[in-house]
């Protein structure tokens, strides 16, 4: 397992972090990919912006977007028709093999 | 940079079937010899396999089979548009002297294991393509007020071209009626607005101007090539209604080939869904950016073939490695004149866009008869 897939599997939501140049690398990798220095994890906000979604049988699913970079799709539980840039929250993530993400509007 | 010629190719039918992969690539290859007379296995020094099939050493296997010693032989990959990187990677060792003969074959398996991207963790549980082709679908609704009915028609459009092509999966014709009424996979994504995985096979032989001339007297010239490999990972699109990897692939081919939109006047383009179809001819520069639901209505009420002839993905079906090849294949047909009846009248100038993984890679091509 991945550094990344350890974390989700706790329920943690990370990503790496360049020391030296301070890019946020995702998806998350061991080396920056624009200066190949070296990352550390870092958790990143829960809180976040909806980008898009549409929906499978009952079900939201989505685009959300942390930190005004890190996009990532996931399930969105709402009781109303959702809203592009509606804030939203990271509720739920978890690992079994499988990356899962659950948002809840704001 | 040396002149490259399309000079003959090989087709097998899509279908379900269960065949190994290097059987329905030996069946094209075959294919491809019966129709160049004057090729022998001799000729032949590159012999390249697109797909994304686990089988190892295929390009040695598939010359093996076929009685081929080739100098260069190796596999390309790269998801959908494998095809299309194939053809570009033999176009570069005939270009520059390396070889004067490629022999280029794509083949998938229905059950191909490039269908999901399981390394792109920014997908979470939603990694199946219907997922980021509803995300397109719905941001070119939003912003440009694409219809189900615009999203039908590039399907029964597309169904009704492939009823010409005798190697496409579907044989049937569909209503925009009976696209709108199939199964809803998501909100934005009906059953029949989707390419289906099969199995087939396609080859194309490229030569150097000086061989090409014992092998054809009908040479189809690739004039013009685009890449762009943006990201790996579909969230990365900063833009959802719009493909910049296609429309920076697109610049590079007609800058190359001193062509603009205006001067094709046939092409296949990637419609692994219905909404890419839409999308692509807004990126290629056939219609203006929101336009290309009425640029692809209009097609549809006029019954135009330049765009899809043979069916494109959603009527011939979607054998990833053998897709881009396959409309390749097409495209040097219409400019031969050979297309019997998907003939696109006064075709000169054509052009394929092949691409992967939502667009984060794309290729264009430009051919010249």
């Amino acid at each position: 397992m991945t550094k990344f897939e350890e974390q989700l599997k706790e329920g943690e939501f990370v990503c790496s972090e360049c020391q030296k140049c301070k890019k946020l690398v995702w998806p998350p990798n061991d080396y920056c990919n624009r200066c190949f220095g070296e990352v550390k994890w870092r958790p990143i906000s829960r809180i976040g912006k909806l980008v898009e979604f549409s929906k499978k049988d009952e079900t939201v699913f989505c685009i959300a977007e942390f930190e005004n970079e890190i996009r990532v799709m996931g399930s969105l539980e709402c009781n109303v028709v959702p809203v592009i840039s509606q804030a939203l929250k990271l509720v739920k993530c978890s690992y079994n093999g499988h990356e899962k993400f659950v948002f809840q509007l704001k | 940079m040396r002149k490259v010629a399309l000079t003959g190719f090989g087709l097998t039918e899509f279908n379900k079937k269960d065949i190994a992969i290097d059987s329905l690539m030996f069946s094209a290859v075959k294919s491809l010899f019966e129709n160049i007379p004057n090729l022998s296995q001799k000729d032949v020094d590159v012999v390249l396999t697109s797909t994304n099939d686990n089988t190892k050493y295929l390009s040695s296997i598939v010359s093996e089979i076929s009685g081929i010693a080739p100098k260069i032989s190796h596999s390309v990959e790269s998801l959908c548009n494998s095809g299309a990187n194939s053809v570009i990677s033999a176009f570069s060792y005939i270009a520059s002297g390396l070889a004067d003969v490629a022999l280029v074959i794509g083949a998938e398996r229905f059950d191909s294991p490039g269908l999901v991207l399981e390394w792109d963790i920014s997908r979470g549980q939603y990694k199946h393509p219907i997922y980021w082709s509803s995300m397109f679908t719905k941001s070119h609704v939003r912003k440009y007020g694409t219809t189900k009915e615009d999203l039908a028609i590039v399907s029964a459009k597309n169904h009704k071209h492939a009823l010409d092509n005798p190697y496409a999966y579907f044989k049937k014709t569909y209503s925009v009626d009976e696209v709108m009424h199939s199964k809803n996979l998501t909100e934005d994504i009906r059953l029949l607005d989707c390419s289906l995985p099969c199995s087939g096979s396609a080859a194309i032989l490229l030569a150097s101007e000086e061989v090409m001339k014992k092998l054809t007297d009908t040479p189809v010239w690739i004039t013009g090539i685009g890449q762009r490999t943006l990201s790996a990972g579909f969230t990365k699109h900063e833009e959802l209604a719009s493909m910049e990897s296609t429309i920076d692939a697109a610049s590079m081919a007609y800058k190359m080939a001193k062509k603009e939109p205006d001067d094709i006047d046939v092409a296949e383009v990637h419609d692994a869904f219905s909404i890419c179809e839409i999308i692509e001819v807004e990126d290629l520069g056939f219609a203006k950016k929101g336009k290309g639901n009425e640029f692809v209505r209009t097609l549809y009420e006029t019954q135009d073939r330049r765009i899809n002839p043979r069916g494109g993905l959603i009527g011939a079906g979607h054998p990833l490695g053998a897709t881009g090849i396959a409309q390749i294949v097409e495209i040097g047909q219409q400019l031969q004149g050979k297309a019997g009846k998907r003939q696109v009248s006064q075709a000169n100038v054509g052009l394929v866009q092949n691409m992967s993984a939502a667009a984060t890679s794309s290729s264009v091509l430009v051919l010249q008869s």
